[in-house]
């Protein structure tokens, strides 16, 4: 059960630091000087997420672990974030669809996650869902936007969607964690997520105007830490470097 | 949206906190009304900074003309007893 809840916050805070980080990427290169603080504010808020939550982590574990060691300290096999947030930047109609695939399900994850019976995870949802739906409308209001759009826009979000469509399966893709965590009363029940989910992504695409994929085989191994893609290993080299290079400096 | 050389300039008027008036703030480029609020929220208040968001766009203010000043605003440069400073305000009142 210790093991099932660690492994379990690994992956709230594995999401939130991987995803944070792939949007700091963007600092300095956002189309325009607006976009360009709207994803580093919403990258700010992902890493602060992903502070709770592996702090937490490290004191379920009890084996001594702070944030610092699980975030700068694992490598590639130990990290449990799902495959969707570890993909690249891409252009930015990659980023706002990857962001949004998420964001969807992101709030409705953290929307039950406030009625936890973990109290600590509790107190961390309640504030993070109030980010996390301003994630969700942001990223939202641009999946309209751009789909709905001009004629290149709408085709560079289809691309979008359509290369990162094989990705949303696992995000509600039941595992052994997931179930012992729906039964402690901890985590919820992701078939119901599922449900929200996919009314949620439909009603989006419908007013972007674009067309939801059909028959993609769905990849998995990430939140299990089984597989993840070649582009995590890239995001922790980065990520890592400092601490991996002048292990234990401050500043 | 055509592009984004396109995209129209707008105002942002800020409220602090509830009581006082909204503040010009500065302004920003947005495709339209929604993203300029959210874009207004972004830039202008990551440090707590309001409580309310106000967006025009720039060309819907008229301004007034430099040239005129003179005319509009010098007249009232002698007329001190406009000014209320003859009276002693109660330290309840605030924001006056």
């Amino acid at each position: 059960m210790k093991q099932a809840f660690f492994e379990y916050l690994l992956r709230l805070g594995d999401n939130a630091l991987v995803l944070g980080h792939r949007l700091s990427e963007w600092c300095g290169h956002g189309p325009i000087l607006e976009q360009d603080i709207a994803m580093t504010n919403i990258a700010l808020d992902q890493v602060g997420q992903a502070r709770s939550l592996l702090q937490y982590a490290g004191q379920v574990e009890g084996s001594g672990r702070t944030e610092d060691n699980l975030a700068y300290l694992r490598d590639v096999g130990g990290y449990r974030n799902v495959l969707l947030v570890e993909q690249p930047n891409g252009d930015f109609a990659h980023t706002i669809t990857r962001q949004f695939l998420f964001d969807a399900f992101n709030y409705f994850q953290y929307e039950a996650l406030r009625h936890s019976r973990d109290e600590h995870l509790r107190a961390i949802s309640e504030k993070s869902i109030k980010e996390i739906t301003y994630h969700l409308r942001y990223s939202s209001e641009w999946m309209i936007r751009l789909g709905d759009g001009t004629e290149e826009s709408h085709q560079r979000m289809q691309a979008a969607l359509d290369d990162l469509w094989m990705y949303t399966g696992e995000l509600t893709e039941v595992t052994e964690v997931d179930e012992i965590m729906l039964d402690a009363g901890i985590g919820p029940g992701l078939h119901s997520i599922k449900g929200l989910y996919d009314e949620k992504v439909s009603a989006i695409l419908a007013e972007a105007t674009l067309q939801q994929p059909t028959g993609a085989w769905m990849q998995s191994g990430g939140k299990t830490g089984k597989m993840h893609s070649e582009h995590l290993g890239h995001l922790l080299a980065e990520l890592q470097f400092v601490q991996r290079a002048y292990p234990g400096m401050e500043w | 949206m055509t592009d984004k050389k396109n995209w129209p300039l707008w105002e942002v008027f800020i409220r602090s906190k509830n009581g006082l008036s909204h503040k010009h703030a500065g302004s920003l480029h947005a495709a339209d009304a929604e993203m300029a609020i959210e874009n207004a929220r972004d830039v202008y208040t990551r440090r707590s900074e309001g409580v309310s968001i106000w967006v025009v766009e720039s060309r819907y203010i008229t301004a007034s003309s430099p040239n005129q000043a003179a005319s509009l605003f010098d007249p009232a440069d002698d007329k001190v007893y406009r000014h209320p400073t003859f009276y002693n305000l109660p330290d309840e009142v605030k924001h006056m």
